[in-house]
């Protein structure tokens, strides 16, 4: 028995609740492995035969277009807007952070809505040019699909790139100026490694977004595993091929993570405390110009455009859609939302807790596993779920019908608990960040401090550490709401007859090529997807206007 | 004598407010200068000026006779060949010691690079420390890798802001005389900005006395203390205070205290109201004389104890003697002057 300062619920107690989270990530996990055990040959046969090498080259050239484009334009964004000056700079130094907000799949199903063959835009030119040939790229092709992603996904490397070139100060550029580098190579030998660990970790981030994705590269009918998984399960009902395709995906997961942690590197870079901001190169004439053009222009591609088209086909088709249907929908979606982040967020306060009292090494490999399902693809986790859940059911079952002779079918597989639970493992690290967070910020003598003003565990609790940890909470509650409201393949696959989301609604629009009609939820999605990024824009604004000071 | 750096009626402002005004400065090569000042005097907007980040409202800097910076051209600082070291250190977290240092040997071969890291690693008491990264070594040896690389490129002229400021006080005093012996050897002539009259001290050959973006008094450390040509520059060198009298005859001041005559005379109508800097080692603090005051604080400092003593019309003054001498607060005391260098200002 130890008297240190935690609340003295048991060792174990901790224990048996970081484990269980585990477990519960680690389920899925194995279940989509142990499709190997029972290899499907035939169906096997047929997806080599057919679409395996697509798969892999598709997924591959996926990869490499989306790092490319992400790393150029989140880069390039972070530096004019933390190192120049342009006219619009304060404006576009938020606002290029807006595009998080718009899931892949929405940005996607308007580009091709805008860009198709028979979109408006295309028919526009012919008519002007009075031609019936095709006057721009298809824009189904491996280079729409990878524009949009990089569209959408570019703010990660832009926010990450944006606060380590921040936090470097002005001092080891003014340095490298001083030793003989113009400011081109105090950029390249200076600012980029330094804020390399930053964009390497931007960079994978938004990788793994894209192999996770599955409404983009489904609208634009581009192979990939997450679809050829949803094919096979729905359209051959074949989970145990399903789950073997999903194995091989979480290869290609495994390998964006070593990668990162290859290229992040092992030097320690550590943040000045009293950074002052670099001067700005105040640019003019083309330059300034051309600044204000590229960033105006990702905005108005990537946020603007999508959202003025949503708003206009949502008006057209408001008056027929807008009914009990749309109302059911969004109920739906809000309680899943709602009950899924609930208990991610108890699930990882529980987590972070165990962490703060328990720095043991079971606690530690636990809560390691425990946020390891960010990386789970939403289609392999559903894969996993199911696959771990039936096998439950069918020991239930078994013993069960030991004693009764019936058998009480489908228990767990299928359930709004399944579904919940595969959320839960999926953005369990989403909530841990921001509490992890907190709670590193509650300095262990203001527990010790209640201790001696005469306040027991559990008001120590509920004194101080749950009112310093509400900023952390309502965030962690709010991201995963948001994320679980975006979520399409794991929902379209777990979710039980009759709980269909926004989500979902976009899917079967979309399949059908219904834009107009996918308008009013995508709509939706989108004003929720913004709460979160505000949040975080006038965080790091509030952030930064301290260490600027 | 050769001008390296000369600073011709320099100003500069931020958003319109003015920083450093109409201020100028000569440095000859190989001397070691410190401009001192106050925070907020502009003494580091002069180091960057000339380093070449800060631009000029007005005025013009030459380095060996070439214009390097006016209010309408300036240098980049990549090519004034400058070193600089900075208050932070601003060492490249991701490079090795070494490669810190060599960062500035741009074109050297690599053999060249090597020997000249081990050289400087060796001159500033770190051999053998090359292949460390910045992190993994403590404020002081930070504060020596900077020194290295910003020597490496063999620079004639070496900035310094504040480069003590980030460490314990024992270490700023004993690195201020390695630093000064360092860039002695190697010939190199510097400017160190600091807040700390001790570390100026210590470092520099000429003092520039910096308050409100301009130099008040540029002179020996001696002369500083001794001789202080302002008001300012008396209060803010060395402990001090200031005692009224009257001028009548050009080197004798009247005072409460008796007639004081120094060696120095001052062309003032007589009978000008004047104050007189005195020193803690002007007044002698003696039993019996016609002069009384009460001791009001006493700091006691091992060889000698510093006294505050309380005049009968409220004034006070520091005296210094040897601690063998032991007054207690409250006791009753005689004092008279040892006022040789009279330090008059008009009042």
């Amino acid at each position: 028995m130890s008297y240190s300062n935690s609340p003295s619920i048991k060792t174990s107690g901790w224990h048996f609740a970081t484990t269980s989270l585990a477990i519960l990530v680690a389920m899925p996990l194995l279940a989509v492995f142990s499709g190997w055990l029972q290899f499907e040959n035939e169906v096997w046969q047929h997806l080599t035969a057919t679409v395996l090498d697509d798969l892999i080259i598709n997924t591959l050239v996926l990869l490499l277009g989306v790092a490319v484009g992400v790393l150029t334009l989140g880069v390039g964004l972070a530096w004019l807007t933390t190192m120049c000056d342009f006219p619009g700079r304060r404006i576009f130094e938020w606002a290029l952070m807006l595009p998080l907000a718009i899931p892949a799949y929405v940005l996607a199903f308007v580009a091709l809505g805008l860009f198709d063959f028979t979109g408006p835009v295309q028919s526009t030119l012919r008519e002007w040019m009075g031609t019936n040939a095709p006057l721009i790229p298809n824009i189904r092709s491996a280079g729409g699909v990878i524009l949009v992603m990089v569209l959408v996904l570019y703010p990660y490397v832009y926010m990450l790139a944006r606060s380590a070139f921040l936090t470097q100060g002005r001092g080891t550029l003014d340095a490298a100026r001083i030793l003989g580098r113009n400011s081109w190579g105090a950029f390249f030998r200076v600012a980029l490694p330094m804020a390399r660990p930053a964009i390497v970790a931007g960079t994978s981030l938004a990788l793994m977004e894209t192999l996770a994705d599955f409404g983009t590269v489904s609208i634009f009918n581009y192979d990939t595993f997450t679809t050829a998984i949803y094919k096979t399960w729905f359209g051959f009902f074949n989970i145990q091929a399903a789950s073997q395709l999903a194995s091989l995906l979480l290869l290609f997961v495994a390998l964006a993570i070593y990668g990162e942690r290859l290229l992040r590197g092992k030097s320690v870079y550590f943040e000045h405390s009293k950074a002052s901001h670099p001067k700005r190169i105040v640019l003019t004439g083309w330059r300034a110009i051309s600044c204000t053009l590229l960033a105006g222009s990702v905005f108005f591609i990537a946020f603007l455009l999508p959202v003025i088209q949503l708003v206009q086909w949502s008006w057209e088709v408001v008056i027929n859609d807008l009914d009990s249907r749309y109302l059911d929908l969004l109920l739906h979606t809000l309680s899943l939302g709602l009950m899924a982040a609930t208990l991610t967020v108890i699930a990882a306060l529980v987590l972070a807790f165990s962490r703060r009292f328990m720095q043991d090494r079971i606690t530690g490999i636990s809560a390691g596993v425990a946020t390891l399902g960010y990386a789970l693809p939403g289609s392999v986790l559903a894969v996993g779920i199911m696959l771990a859940f039936t096998g439950v059911d069918n020991l239930i079952n078994s013993i069960w019908n030991m004693f009764t002779k019936t058998t009480p079918g489908q228990i767990l597989g299928g359930s709004l608990f399944a579904l919940i639970i595969a959320y839960l493992v999926r953005f369990l690290a989403v909530a841990y960040g921001p509490i992890e967070s907190g709670l590193g910020r509650i300095k262990p003598s203001l527990a010790e401090a209640a201790q001696t003003l005469g306040a027991n565990n559990r008001a120590i609790m509920r004194r101080i550490y749950l009112p310093l940890l509400r900023p952390g909470l309502i965030t962690a509650l709010l991201l995963v709401l948001v994320d679980v409201m975006k979520e399409m393949p794991a929902t379209l696959l777990l979710r039980p007859f009759g709980w269909d989301t926004l989500a979902v609604r976009i899917y079967e629009m979309t399949s059908e090529g219904e834009w107009e009609r996918a308008a009013l939820p995508a709509i939706t999605l989108v004003l929720t997807g913004l709460l979160p990024v505000i949040m975080l824009i006038r965080r790091s604004s509030q952030r930064y206007t301290q260490v600027v000071d | 004598m050769d001008s390296l750096l000369e600073l011709d009626k320099i100003s500069c402002s931020y958003d319109g407010h003015s920083v450093v005004e109409n201020l100028s400065l000569h440095l000859a090569s190989g001397m070691i200068c410190s401009l001192l000042g106050p925070s907020g005097c502009g003494k580091t907007t002069v180091l960057r000026a000339i380093a070449g980040f800060e631009s000029l409202v007005a005025g013009e800097i030459r380095l060996d006779g070439d214009a390097i910076s006016t209010s309408r051209e300036m240098l980049p600082p990549e090519k004034r060949q400058l070193g600089m070291v900075f208050q932070d250190y601003a060492l490249f977290p991701h490079l090795k010691l070494s490669e810190n240092i060599t960062f500035g040997l741009k074109g050297h071969s690599a053999s060249s690079q090597r020997k000249e890291s081990e050289r400087l690693l060796e001159v500033v008491g770190l051999s053998g420390y090359g292949n460390r990264y910045p992190h993994e070594l403590s404020g002081g040896q930070q504060q020596r890798v900077a020194l290295a690389r910003a020597l490496a490129p063999k620079p004639k002229l070496l900035l310094l802001d504040e480069p003590f400021s980030n460490l314990d006080v024992e270490l700023r005093e004993r690195l201020a005389t390695d630093v000064r012996d360092i860039l002695k050897d190697q010939g190199a002539a510097a400017i160190f900005v600091t807040h700390d009259q001790h570390e100026a001290f210590v470092m520099g050959e000429r003092i520039g006395v910096m308050n409100q973006g301009t130099i008040l008094q540029w002179d020996t450390p001696f002369n500083l203390y001794h001789e202080p040509a302002e008001r300012f520059v008396a209060d803010f060198i060395g402990q001090g205070r200031f005692l009224s009298g009257r001028l009548v005859e050009p080197d004798t001041v009247e005072t409460a205290y008796g007639i004081i005559t120094g060696n120095r005379a001052y062309g003032w109508p007589r009978g000008s109201r004047v104050d007189i800097l005195v020193r803690p080692d002007d007044v002698q603090l003696i039993e019996q004389n016609d002069n009384k005051a009460s001791i009001s604080n006493r700091a006691f400092r091992g060889a000698e104890t510093l006294y505050t003593i309380k005049l009968a019309d409220g004034g006070e003054l520091l005296s210094i003697m040897p601690s063998r001498y032991d007054f207690a607060v409250g006791q009753q005391i005689g004092f008279k002057f040892n006022l040789d260098h009279l330090v008059l200002f008009q009042s």
